[in-house]
């Protein structure tokens, strides 16, 4: 039997439509690739999936049964973390979950729940990374923006609880990587894509683009972060491991002033 | 809000508010359920680090720092040169609401030196509390310090609009406060900290009946001591703990190395090391105590008085106590679990887990992540290859501490060399 690339358009459906896919069929040596990322094997054919939200839904209602909803959460994570080959990571691991009577969600003694695990707690870590790390800067338009470029892509994990936090102010958060954002608008909360214009820096806060006020709160929170220090008891080596450099250029208190 | 003179006046009263080390924001329960700003029913975030490693999730600043009293180890004491500075309760309340909208923080922890009186003192507290919840619309996390000797009535409503409060005993027994703050005295402290109990188990209550009761306090008390100020001793300190915890329900004792701040005599001269080795083992304790099921007389008795700088309290304690050693994994409860060293709590939930699906050798016990280069001498698993030489603790203290490359190892040298 010839080995097969399942190619789907990137979108977690897309990737249960192929999951679908290898069960209809039965397919055994198989492998799921994100069409934006595909890894070409010398002797496999590919097949484009199409994205189906139906069959979709089937799937991961299946996998919801099979599995406890942390156990399902997990594999949603995962896929999130965007890894090269993660999808036949979760391929097997689902079906392996299908095989088993009891919920292996916990048995982490089998690679592949073992590997998804870790992998998921990656990306759990960069979502609360992303809670804590987002810094807003009131724009002229009084809209509360903040943009990053996280490690995974966290913004559909990160939505639901900044909607909750900031209900009352608009906000913008925007993943420069990955060119796409979240907008609340005191109602709800879209995916947006922007056009910048081309003089804008995002780590810089310039007023052509961002209020007066804002100006003076970053300022404070600077101070305040420098005069909650205390020198006697510095340890910049715990420091970098609780906040990375490659976050630094975000952060309104680690700029210089 | 002029700028710069808010600006002067928070360096000068966040400079003043550092050496409080509480930073809990969790526990709260707190929903946005008025469309306003802010939630606190999270876990608590850290929205940034300081770089001393510390966790920065709230707004930590004193409302002013005149003080009528001369607490010999506090930088704000009466007779201490520095310059005082008041916020006015609008101001607090601004900087609140603009910090947490950056997303900068999760909530204000407003102390302050006692101007005046108690009362008067705490009267302002609960002023800029209440004006953030009933004009701002706020349900971030808000944490007020008690002042000690403040009235009943001023403490109800402290719990109404605060999710923590607490008050610092700050020294662990009385004698050294009664050598340290002459003007403070035990009840006083006592005082406000019985009334918030007591209000919390009443609301408890009443919530049980009419849903509808407003919160108090939904995060509870906390207390904090200083280590290392006044002579005590870890058994002293730990039982002043427990007592704390057990009678008054605290949620948590944070315990601070006291960092040299004063030419006094009575104190560490400046320039001392701040105990920062002994603190991390008395946090150790505190956990030991609270989520593993430890009595505090177990780690620490008239026998016991001082907690070990070398090994941590739990390999301590199993050192003591080979008797109880080795562990089978594979059978073992939960309670004895935890009292593996190198077990944490998390650990002890997946292997609890995990063994339903096979017996667990050393291959499955790294992956969870057990540190079996300390855990490796007290147990046993579905394997033939365990430890059987008969080894004594200090043959097994002495192998770990050869393999083992401590974060504190630096920190524990120079702090050993102080004890000759
Ligand atoms: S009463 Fe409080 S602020 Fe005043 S000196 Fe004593 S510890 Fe410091």
């Amino acid at each position: 039997m010839q080995a097969k690339n399942l190619i789907y358009d990137g979108t977690f459906d897309g990737f249960l439509s192929a999951v679908f896919y290898v069960f209809e069929h039965k397919l055994k040596m198989v492998s799921i690739q994100n069409k934006f990322s595909v890894q070409q094997g010398l002797f496999s054919e590919n097949e484009s999936i199409l994205t189906d939200e139906v069959k979709a839904n089937r799937v991961w209602k299946g996998i919801k049964s099979k599995l406890s909803s942390h156990g399902s959460y997990q594999l949603y994570y995962a896929f999130l973390s965007e890894a090269i080959g993660v999808e036949d990571l979760l391929l097997d691991y689902i079906q392996y979950a299908f095989s088993q009577q009891k919920k292996v969600d916990k048995d982490y003694s089998h690679p592949s729940i073992l590997k998804i695990a870790q992998i998921a707690k990656s990306v759990g870590r960069e979502k609360h990374r992303m809670e804590a790390f987002v810094r807003f800067r009131l724009t002229n338009d009084d809209i509360y923006f903040a943009s990053i470029e996280p490690d995974f892509n966290v913004l559909p994990l990160i939505e639901k609880h900044f909607k909750r936090r900031y209900a009352d102010q608009k906000w913008v958060i925007y993943d420069i990587k990955r060119g796409y954002g979240l907008f609340y608008d005191l109602e709800t909360v879209e995916l947006i894509n922007m056009d910048f214009p081309e003089n804008f820096n995002f780590t810089k806060t310039d007023d052509a683009f961002f209020a007066t006020q804002e100006f003076e709160f970053q300022k404070l929170w600077q101070d305040y972060f420098k005069a909650t220090n205390i020198a006697s008891r510095k340890n910049m080596k715990l420091h970098i491991r609780h906040v990375p450099k490659r976050y630094w250029k975000y952060l309104s208190e680690k700029q210089p002033n | 809000m002029s700028f710069q003179r808010t600006q002067e006046k928070l360096k000068i009263l966040a400079d003043a508010a550092k050496y409080d080390v509480s930073c809990s924001s969790s526990g709260s329960k707190r929903a946005n359920t008025n469309k306003g700003l802010g939630d606190a029913t999270g876990m608590g975030i850290c929205h940034s680090y300081t770089e001393d490693g510390r966790c920065v999730s709230l707004l930590k600043i004193l409302l002013t720092n005149h003080c009528i009293f001369d607490c010999a180890y506090c930088v704000t004491r009466k007779s201490n040169d520095v310059k005082r500075a008041a916020f006015k309760v609008q101001e607090v309340v601004d900087l609140t609401i603009n910090f947490y909208r950056r997303n900068y923080i999760e909530g204000l922890f407003l102390s302050s030196g006692i101007f005046k009186s108690a009362d008067y003192t705490m009267e302002r507290l609960v002023a800029v509390a209440k004006k953030l919840r009933l004009e701002e619309n706020f349900n971030g996390y808000i944490h007020l310090k008690s002042i000690p000797g403040a009235s009943d009535e001023l403490m109800r409503e402290a719990g109404l609009y605060a999710d923590r409060l607490s008050v610092n005993i700050e020294i662990p027994t009385e004698a050294g406060l009664k050598k340290l703050a002459p003007d403070k005295k035990r009840e006083d402290f006592i005082k406000p900290m019985v009334k918030v109990k007591n209000e919390i188990i009443q609301y408890n209550a009443e919530k049980k009946i009419i849903k509808s009761t407003p919160k108090f306090a939904p995060a509870g008390q906390s207390t904090q001591m200083i280590i290392g100020a006044s002579g005590e001793n870890d058994f002293q300190i730990m039982q002043t703990s427990n007592h704390f915890y057990k009678s008054y329900n605290l949620k948590r004792v944070y315990y601070s190395g006291y960092v040299p701040i004063s030419y006094d005599n009575r104190l560490p001269q400046i320039g001392s090391a701040v105990p920062m080795l002994r603190e991390n083992r008395l946090y150790q304790t505190d956990w030991l105590m609270r989520f593993y099921g430890f009595d505090v007389s177990e780690i620490l008795n008239e026998q016991h008085q001082n907690l070990d700088l070398d090994v941590d309290p739990k390999l301590s304690w199993a050192l003591r106590n080979l008797h109880e050693f080795p562990v089978d994994v594979n059978t073992a409860d939960q309670r004895m679990l935890a009292r593996i060293p190198g077990l944490g709590m998390k650990s002890v939930f997946k292997i609890i887990n995990a063994r339903r699906f096979r017996k667990l050798n050393w291959e499955h016990l790294k992956k969870i992540g057990v540190a079996l280069n300390r855990a490796q001498y007290f147990m046993v698993c579905d394997s033939n290859q365990f430890e059987k030489r008969d080894l004594t603790s200090e043959k097994i203290k002495g192998l770990i501490l050869q393999n083992s490359t401590s974060k504190y190892q630096k920190m524990l040298s120079n702090q050993l060399s102080l004890f000759g």
